[in-house]
This record gives C-alpha cells, structure tokens and sequence, in this order.
C-alpha cells in the first residue's frame, strides 16, 4: 500500500450530501476481474451524459460540463472535498479504488459512512473529518480561487490552507501507523518477514518434498 | 508435555509467531487456485509492487466456470462462449504466466476441480497447511492435513507472505463407531452427521472424524465426509493418518520418493490425536442405524433417511424453526408428510467435489447398468471430477454404462454444483444431486436440490423418483 505521510495537492468539490457507493462507481462496474481501471467510470452517471457500460471507450462518451471535475480549473485535483455522509450504501471496495484509480489520494468530509471510512485505509487513502463550518469555508475558498491547493500533513494531523490557517483532524492512532507507512494487512505481516524466513528454513531442513517445484 | 488432537497437532506446527492483537501468523505449505477468486489478488499484488512468497507453493486449475460439453470444451479457452467465463479462465491462464505458477488449463487431462485435483496429484499431502479461496477446500483434511477455505484478500495475503493471520479454533470429535450397512456410502454418513448437528452445530470447531467407520472408509470416501464439514459450521474437517492414508498418497505424481518418502512417513505416522486429548465437544453416532440419506429442504441440515416422510410444521412448537420449515416446504414445492420415495425428478446431477472422484463413478455406474433412465428425467449428467478421473472411468467402461443408461458423460468441472456455466436448473425443478449445497437458487434460479450419494442419485435417475438403492441391489 502507498504510504501516506503529507500532502499538497488541488482540492475540488463533490458538492452534495450522501453521496453513495453506487454514485461513486455504478454496479455495472463490477464484474471486472480487476481493482485498478475504475478512474474512468469513477462518479460515471455525473461525469457522462450517457449510461455507461463496462469495456467502452470512454474518450468517445459525451461529457457533462456542469460537473466539476471535467472542468479545466479541476484537474489533476488529488483532494476531494465533500459533504455529510460520504461514501454510503453498499460495501464495495470498487469505490475507494475508483477514486485512488482516478488520483484522489484524501476526501475531507464532515462525516462519512462506516465501511467507506474502513475500506478507504485499506487502499492508502486518507478519509478526514473537519467540522462542518470548515468544510463550509473550505468550499467557499476553493470556490473563489482558482487552483486553490492545501496541505493534508498526516504526520501533524492538520489541514493547512494557503493563508496559512490549520486545522486539526482526529485519526486512529494505529491507522495513522499503518498509512504513516504504507502498511496493510499484508505489509503489516510483511514486517515479520525476518520471522517467516526463519520457520521456513528449519521446516524445509526436516520437511524438504513440501518445497519442491511442482 | 500434554496430550494433543491433530489439530493442535497440525496448528502447532505451523505456528510462525503471535501478534500483537493475539492473534497467529499460521504457515501456508499449499496454496491452491481457481479463477474466480484469484483475479483481484494478482491484480493487488501489482498494484503493491509484490511478488508471490514462494511461487512452488501455488497450483491452479479453471473449474468453477469452464463448460462441460465436449463442443465447447474442444476449443479450449477461446471456445468458451459465456464472456464473463471466459475472460475469467483466460486471465487465470495470463496470471499463472505472468507470476510463473504450474497451472493445469482447461485442457490439460491433469485439470479438474479444485479440491479433487490436489489430492490426486499429490501436490496436497498429509501435515500440510493448505488453503483455497473455495470453501470446500476442507475435503484436503482427509489426508490429515490442516485445510480451509479463505477470502479473495487473504489470498493476497498468503500470495505475498506465505502466511495467513489465524485464531485457534476449538477441537471438536464425530466419532462414528460401528459398521455401516451395505447401501450406505460416505456421503450419507456426512449428511447424517449434519442432521444431527445441524448447519452451525460445528461453528467455530475443527473438526476431526474418528471412529471404526472412518477407520475402514476408504481415502475418497473420507474426502467425501470432509468436504461437507463446512455445511456442519466447521471449516476445518480431518481424519487421523493410518496406512490407508499413506497408500492412497505413494506414487502420486508430486509425492515424495526413496528417502524423502521414509522422512515423510516417519513424520505422518505421528498425525493423529493422542490417546488422552481433550476435545471441547464430542458427538457420537452409531454408524449401523444410519439409512441411505435424502435432503428435502433448502438447507444441508434438512435431511431425513430415504424412508422417512417430509415434516409436518405443525408438529413443531418452535415458532422459529416451524417458520423455517414452513418456508423450506413451500420452495421445495412439498406437502408435509409426503414421503420422500414420492418426490419425483426433473434432473440428476452426478458431480462435484463431494462426489466426483472414480470411486463415486462407479458406485452410480454399478446402479445404473443395464437399467434405463426413467422418462420424466429430462437430463441426467455425470461430471467426472477431473481429467484423470474421466480416463480411468472411460478405460474401466463407466462411461458406456451411463450412456446406455440414458445418462450424459462429460467434461471434468464444478458444473451444476453451482451453475457458473451453462449446466443449471429451471425454475421448479427437482434435481437429485450429489453436491453439497440445496440453498435457494444454488443450482439455478427457482431450482430444487435434493442432497443425496452416488447411488441414490443413480437410483433417482431410474426411478424418475426418489427410493431406496437397497431395493435395486436385491435385484
Ligand atoms: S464443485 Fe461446487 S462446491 Fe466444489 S469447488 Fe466447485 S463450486 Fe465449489
């Protein structure tokens, strides 16, 4: 997993309230055998004037305009900044990986539903709770100003915006750890390797046929 | 030191070390693959940048959703026509390429299901650790191995580290004791043992099956009574090493050999539960009084001897299971009290990783011979277990039998076990079939499973009803 440490990056608006898993990448999206490709079909009936399906060349699809992340002031945003209740409905894992396949490595959000906020530090990204006058300010300013970026420093827990105002987020301490250093479950298993190294070499000396080639 | 089950046993060493949060790092020996549940683990391990621990640890082999009929399998992977199946089979294909892991494919004579395949070619071997992201992967534990089934995650997880994050379960001993009568298979000892303890009855135990039954059980009827541990609520089901084992494992293919297999044996002769081990929970069961058995409802633990009648609800005060019965009647399409011989039936499916393996082959085809598929069986399928099971049946003349009897012969794969591919039930339907789940829908939209062995289904398909194979044995 991609470590997580601090942050400067283009914020831009996902401007309403309970925005759910299927609004962040539709179910027709999910037969895929993969976890990477999402990006393009990420907020698919937003972004697309037409109904979307999996296997399209996206790039001959109509596009929205209205919506703000096909605007130009908008891209290559890494921060997205959102409303109550983030990330409802089913437990797809498909939508944190749409948005980490799309660029976006933090949401920041007055609230958020429970196994989006979980899967979300699974895949290295960093779900921030801020009060909702904060994320109300933020919005104007992001608004008002083109190419409005922010600091998301994990390290300091702070969300620092250009003139210099910081405001602080609570995280779990052991999910900072984990995303302060890109581990997972696997990475976390994988700092045991010195371990694992050790059991394997006296179970090949008195077991040596289960390691054979097959 | 104190005195252990198998299980522990097998836990203790595999045991890598404790974490933090009490739970154990286990040691993966086996890691066995498909292609529905592997894709998004290969495609996570990119994403990280990871490689696989030990590559010589992986086997895979398509099962799940390959077709079964001779015209679409003789094209290979390019014929299959469902696109979702395809592309499935062809990315595992891409994947074992790309990582270099031994795969059987489609084509492969060495190809079949899952859980069959590992036994058969002795890439799963007694006092292993082997997992599957199936949960059928249990059926291994008749090697008197430690086996289950797993996540798509955790099958990155042991991909990449070698290891599964696991807590200890608790020890629980069927102990079946006596002798069974003549008619009466494995697979009938299993469900009768899921009857009696119901689906969750097994929940959070290992299981270990002993007793004279399973002493004098052959090693494919013992995988047979493993597979199904799952349907009791336990994930892990064994049987305790003895020559059966150790004949059943030499000269495999990826056995071990000379010294090696002196090495091997000498430590396998060890797995068994000591004398005086402690089991949380002990269920005993006599194995003569158990009948040739039939599910009726939507659930493995809904099952009677063939000679019963279907529950009446109203003789059940408890509102709960009442309900349940009320509701499992009503999808079955069954009267209370109907008796199970008066079921009639639509399909016959023979097949599956419960009863596959040749020895199931030629107990339906010993049924069958010189009889006739009864009329109202629209479709009877016989689905060998894999490549090598289809062989040795063809050279034995299994094959012919069934097709005299009516009856279909095709292509190894899980088939109508779970009707991935084009082998499934109609809305209605009645099908006696040798597999391991009759949920709603499982073998098609509206479809109605009946649970039974080889014989019994054999038996069915004559029948065109469900009845005793004792009385086709007589004659
Ligand atoms: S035969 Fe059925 S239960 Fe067995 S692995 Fe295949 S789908 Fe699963």
């Amino acid at each position: 997993m991609k470590a997580f440490t601090r942050l400067q990056g283009l914020l831009a608006p996902m401007d309403r309230a309970n925005v759910d898993t299927d609004l962040i990448i539709p179910k027709q999206f999910l037969k895929s055998i993969k976890r990477s490709g999402f990006g393009p079909n990420l907020f698919d009936e937003l972004r697309y004037l037409d109904e979307g399906y999996p296997g399209q060349d996206n790039s001959q699809r109509p596009i929205n305009p209205e919506f703000a992340l096909n605007q130009e002031r908008y891209q290559g945003a890494q921060i997205l900044l959102a409303r109550k209740n983030f990330g409802c409905g089913s437990s797809r894992e498909h939508a944190p990986w749409a948005l980490d396949d799309f660029g976006i490595r933090c949401v920041i959000a007055p609230s958020f539903a429970d196994i989006f906020f979980n899967n979300c530090f699974k895949n290295g990204l960093l779900p921030v709770v801020l009060p909702e006058d904060v994320v109300d300010s933020l919005f104007q300013q992001m608004y008002d100003k083109e190419g409005y970026s922010i600091v998301v420093d994990l390290e300091a827990q702070k969300v620092i915006s250009p003139d210099g105002s910081e405001y602080g987020f609570e995280v779990d301490s052991f999910r900072r750890h984990c995303l302060l250093n890109g581990l997972d479950d696997i990475g976390l298993t994988l700092q045991h390797s010195e371990d694992i190294k050790k059991f394997e070499q006296q179970r090949r000396a008195s077991s040596p046929w289960l390691f054979q080639d097959l | 030191m104190s005195a252990k089950t198998l299980y522990d046993k097998l836990w203790d060493s595999h045991f890598v070390k404790e974490r933090d949060d009490g739970s154990a790092l286990i040691y993966i020996d086996r890691h066995v693959i498909h292609e529905v549940t592997s894709p998004q683990a290969f495609e996570g391990l990119r994403l990280a940048g990871r490689d696989l621990w030990r590559v010589n640890s992986v086997i895979a082999t398509p099962d799940h959703n390959v077709p079964t009929t001779s015209a679409e399998r003789s094209a290979g992977v390019a014929g299959i026509k469902d696109d979702v199946a395809r592309i499935q089979v062809q990315t595992l294909d891409d994947n074992c390429a790309d990582f270099g892991v031994r795969e059987f494919k489609i084509n492969d004579q060495r190809q079949g299901i899952v859980h069959v395949i590992g036994p058969e070619s002795g890439a799963c071997l007694p006092g292993m650790t082997i997992v599957c992201g199936d949960s059928h992967t249990s059926t291994n534990g008749a090697l008197g191995a430690l086996a289950h089934g797993i996540g798509t995650s955790e099958v990155e997880h042991v991909f990449a580290s070698q290891c599964l994050v696991a807590k200890k379960m608790k020890n629980m001993l069927v102990k079946v004791d006596g002798e069974l009568g003549p008619g009466v298979s494995p697979k009938d000892v299993v469900l009768a043992i899921i009857g009696k303890i119901g689906t969750a009855g097994g929940t959070g135990y290992a299981i270990e099956f002993g007793g004279q039954v399973f002493r004098d059980m052959s090693m494919e009827g013992r995988m047979t009574v493993c597979n199904m541990a799952i349907e009791g609520g336990a994930r892990v089901g064994m049987v305790a090493v003895d020559q059966t084992t150790l004949d059943y494992v030499k000269g495999r293919p990826y056995a071990p050999t000379g010294e090696q297999w002196e090495m091997a044996e000498a430590q396998w002769r060890d797995l068994h539960s000591d004398a005086d081990a402690h089991f949380d929970a002990v269920i005993e069961i006599d194995g003569a009084s158990i009948e040739p058995q039939v599910s009726w409802g939507t659930s493995p633990e809904m099952v009677l001897p063939v000679s019963a009648t279907v529950p009446n609800p109203s003789n059940e005060n408890d509102p709960v299971k009442k309900e349940g019965i009320e509701r499992a009647l009503e999808y079955m399409g069954l009267n209370a009290d109907q008796a199970i011989t008066d079921i009639q039936l639509d399909r016959v499916f023979i097949g599956s990783c419960t009863n596959s393996r040749i020895e199931d082959m030629r107990a339906a085809a010993a049924v069958v011979k010189g009889r006739k598929k009864a009329d109202n069986v629209k479709e009877a399928i016989v689905v060998p277990g894999s490549g090598l099971v289809k062989a040795q049946a063809e050279e034995e003349g299994l094959d012919k039998i069934f097709i005299e009897a009516g009856l279909e012969w095709r292509e190894p794969g899980c088939s109508m076990c779970l009707a991935m591919n084009a082998d499934k039930l109609g809305a209605g339907e009645h099908c006696a079939s040798t597999s391991n789940r009759n949920f709603e829908g499982r073998q098609g939209y509206g479809g109605r499973t009946h649970l039974v062995g080889p014989e019994m289904a054999a038996a069915a398909a004559i029948a065109g009803h469900f009845i005793d194979v004792r009385e086709l044995m007589q004659h």
